[in-house]
């Protein structure tokens, strides 16, 4: 045994390994971090361009009823009357009776808009209660638009370390995102989200409630464009660096 | 799949026609939009409505990852006062239950820092994941707290430790044989989540974790039910999860037998009055040994002479069974298996599609391109099969190497490998007893003894 105030050979020895060990640990942790720059919590978003709709979300979530729920992106909207994401290809009649509803819980709202030149016009909401990310009437939407799209709610999601869904989904369109930059919207969604914004600020003249939702809109469609790019060149340095070694 | 084939006509028919009307009416200011416009009806020109603007919902408390971390350092050194300066059995239990509640059952247990290890070999291992700060404190408060104060950690803050603490009421001792070798698992399993979270292929810690769906009290029904046998084997088996399967057991095992500072069965000196033999559930406490016979002293020399030879060895059988595992482990990597299908599916070996396989052909990569990347994927479990392969003959080498060395130990002390520090031992020390007052009468009565001895 030492005595008190000293130690002897073995304990000194033993002092500098763990304090070195630790250091080591905290260093190396450090540099994971810092290269590169990332120290945001990170959140499930899927990418709707490579979701197929093939209802796993609806299934595989952790929670009774899934983080998974469908989101219409109204600026690609075509506001039809026959819309393929609410109506059941062999619908009786078009209206809101539920055997002609794709939605199998009702969470599509119908409601009608306008009637021009003999076109009626509807605006589809989506029941965030209600919807269970079944997908049925993305897989009905993508015949036409493709405006309705599933996407993970974070106010639900409770951020599992290895997401259910993201494991089951057979198209891989699962990904870890800064929590800051919140969603991933359809490639073709950013396009149309910049022109509404442009169009947004165009009106708003001294209406600043306009001018902070157009300048909100080019922030997003800012930030997924940065996603879009950053994604394109993980993928093809990820290509670039395995070909060789594959082939 | 009768569905979709009667679909498709129907949607080259709306196809059709969507695009035929959209290039009559509003052709010529389609052709400035990019990509699919042709397929696209625009937006209405509405005369008193306006188009809402769907927003997603914010992330819920963006900053409570911060307070998950500050609390888990506050847990990490409570628990570490209580254990090994207090010696509170009592509040190293409050701590448990209090940590089971928030860790658990209010935060529903992720990230966990047992999960966190697979996020910190993902960032090693993946250029396109970027690890999160609060993930890797995480992953390396309990290392760093175990390296000076062994596995308090495990006592008092894990969750899921805390939920096998709290139901372990009939503890039996396993053998002694089957608790070495069943406590080589959580190092094979360790090896196993490395290689596949390095490999971006999974988390598998995460997907086997038996106790979030009882903290979340959802969950798929393989998870309930395996989490359920977990907690009933727990019941008669002390921590089953911990001791025979927990990967971050096994990392803070091996610092643990280094730390700083450990707890002590006896507060004071050990008198060897076996009292605390039988108190670990655990089966954490070592007894003292006696020295060896002259005559059985050549035959363990040559145990351990062997033991030591055989070590190498074993690491080499591992070098080579890994890279022959390569394929096999490669299996559950999702790429590997659509590969497999596509393949099948385009030699005629199996009828119809799964929804993997329609959804690659849909996005219209070229079979090479995927092809190629399998290849470089199982490239990389050849490589890494040879190190876990390599790392298990390791462990295998050093248990045995370790079972046949004989330490010399005069007292009653916590293997510092396998004890969790939660001081169920510490009121069944006599000394523990008297330092607290519960044996004063008997201190009171010896001291007279010796007074009256000293005074004539």
């Amino acid at each position: 045994m030492p005595e008190a105030g000293r130690t002897d050979r073995r304990g000194f020895l033993a002092d500098a390994l763990r304090t070195s060990g630790g250091f080591a640990l905290v260093g190396a942790g450090g540099f994971l971090v810092g290269r590169r720059g990332q120290e945001e919590l990170q959140v499930w978003q899927l990418d709707p361009d490579k979701c197929t709709a093939c209802g796993n979300c609806a299934t595989y979530c952790v929670l009774d009823v899934s983080a998974v729920k469908c989101v219409n992106c109204f600026d690609m909207c075509g506001f039809c009357d026959i819309c393929t994401g609410y109506f059941e290809t062999n619908y009786w009649s078009l209206d809101t009776a539920a055997e002609n509803q794709l939605c199998p819980t009702g969470a599509v709202i119908r409601r009608f808009v306008e009637e021009q030149s003999g076109q009626r016009f509807y605006e589809y909401t989506i029941d965030g209660p209600l919807c269970i990310g079944c997908g049925k009437c993305v897989k009905g939407c993508a015949l036409m638009n493709g405006s309705m799209y599933l996407q993970v709610e974070h106010d639900r999601c409770v951020n599992c370390n290895e997401c259910a869904i993201a494991t089951a989904c057979p198209a891989e369109a699962f990904y870890r995102i800064p929590a800051n930059q919140v969603e991933i919207v359809k490639q073709s969604a950013i396009g149309v989200l910049e022109r509404r914004g442009r169009q947004q600020l165009r009106e708003a003249d001294e209406d600043p409630q306009l001018r902070e939702e157009g300048e909100s809109l080019l922030a997003r469609a800012a930030v997924q464009r940065q996603w879009r790019a950053r994604q394109a060149g993980w993928d093809a340095r990820q290509q670039g660096e395995e070909a060789p070694r594959g082939s | 799949m009768v569905a979709r084939e009667r679909l498709a006509p129907l949607r080259g028919r709306i196809r059709r026609a969507s695009a035929l009307l959209s290039w009559a009416a509003w052709g010529t200011a389609l052709a400035a939009v990019p990509a699919r416009a042709s397929d696209i009806i625009p937006v209405p020109d509405f005369t008193d409505y306006r188009v809402p603007i769907s927003v997603p919902p914010a992330v819920e408390h963006p900053g409570w990852e911060w307070l998950s971390v500050l609390l888990l350092a506050l847990a990490l050194c409570l628990a570490s006062y209580l254990a090994l300066a207090r010696r509170s059995r009592r509040g190293v239990y409050a701590l448990t239950v209090a940590c089971l509640l928030w860790f658990g059952f209010f935060r529903e247990g992720c990230v966990c820092p047992i999960g966190a290890i697979q996020n910190v070999a993902l960032a090693l291992g993946d250029p396109g994941y970027a690890l999160p700060a609060s993930v890797l404190l995480f992953f390396l408060l309990p290392v760093v707290f175990t390296l000076f104060f062994g596995r308090t950690f495990c006592a008092a803050v894990c969750p899921l430790g805390a939920v096998q603490e709290v139901v372990a009421v009939r503890p039996v001792q396993v053998p002694r044989w089957l608790d070495h070798g069943l406590g080589l698992i959580p190092f094979f399993y360790l090896g196993l989540a490395l290689l596949y979270a390095a490999t971006a292929t999974g988390f598998v810690v995460c997907r086997y974790d038996p106790f979030v769906a009882i903290f979340r009290l959802s969950g798929n029904f393989n998870m309930l039910v395996f989490g359920a046998a977990v907690v009933l084997i727990g019941v008669f088996v002390g921590r089953p999860y911990c001791r025979y399967l927990c990967p971050l057991g096994a990392v803070l095992a091996v610092c643990s037998r280094a730390s700083k500072w450990h707890v002590r069965i006896a507060p004071t000196e050990c008198t060897r009055c076996r009292l605390c033999e039988s108190s670990c559930p655990y089966g954490a406490i070592e007894l003292p040994t006696r020295p060896l016979p002259s005559r059985m002293r050549p035959a363990a020399r040559t145990r351990l002479a062997t033991a030591l030879g055989l070590a190498p060895l074993l690491v080499l059988a591992g070098v080579l069974v890994g890279g022959l595992l390569a394929l096999p482990l490669a299996r559950l990597h999702p790429e590997d298996r659509l590969a497999e299908r596509v393949l099948r599916e385009d030699q005629g070996l199996v009828e119809g599609t799964t929804d993997a396989s329609e959804a690659f052909r849909n996005t219209g990569r070229p079979v090479e391109e995927l092809v190629a990347d399998v290849l470089a994927i199982r490239a990389g479990f050849r490589l890494g099969g040879r190190w876990l392969g390599a790392w298990m003959g390791l462990v295998v080498g050093l248990k045995l190497i370790a079972l046949t060395v004989r330490g010399k130990r005069e007292d009653y002390l916590p293997d510092r490998g396998r004890c969790v520090s939660c001081g169920r031992c510490y009121k069944y020390c006599p000394e523990e007893q008297m330092t607290l007052g519960d044996l004063r009468e008997q201190a009171e009565w010896e001291s007279a003894e010796t007074a009256e001895v000293a005074s004539p």
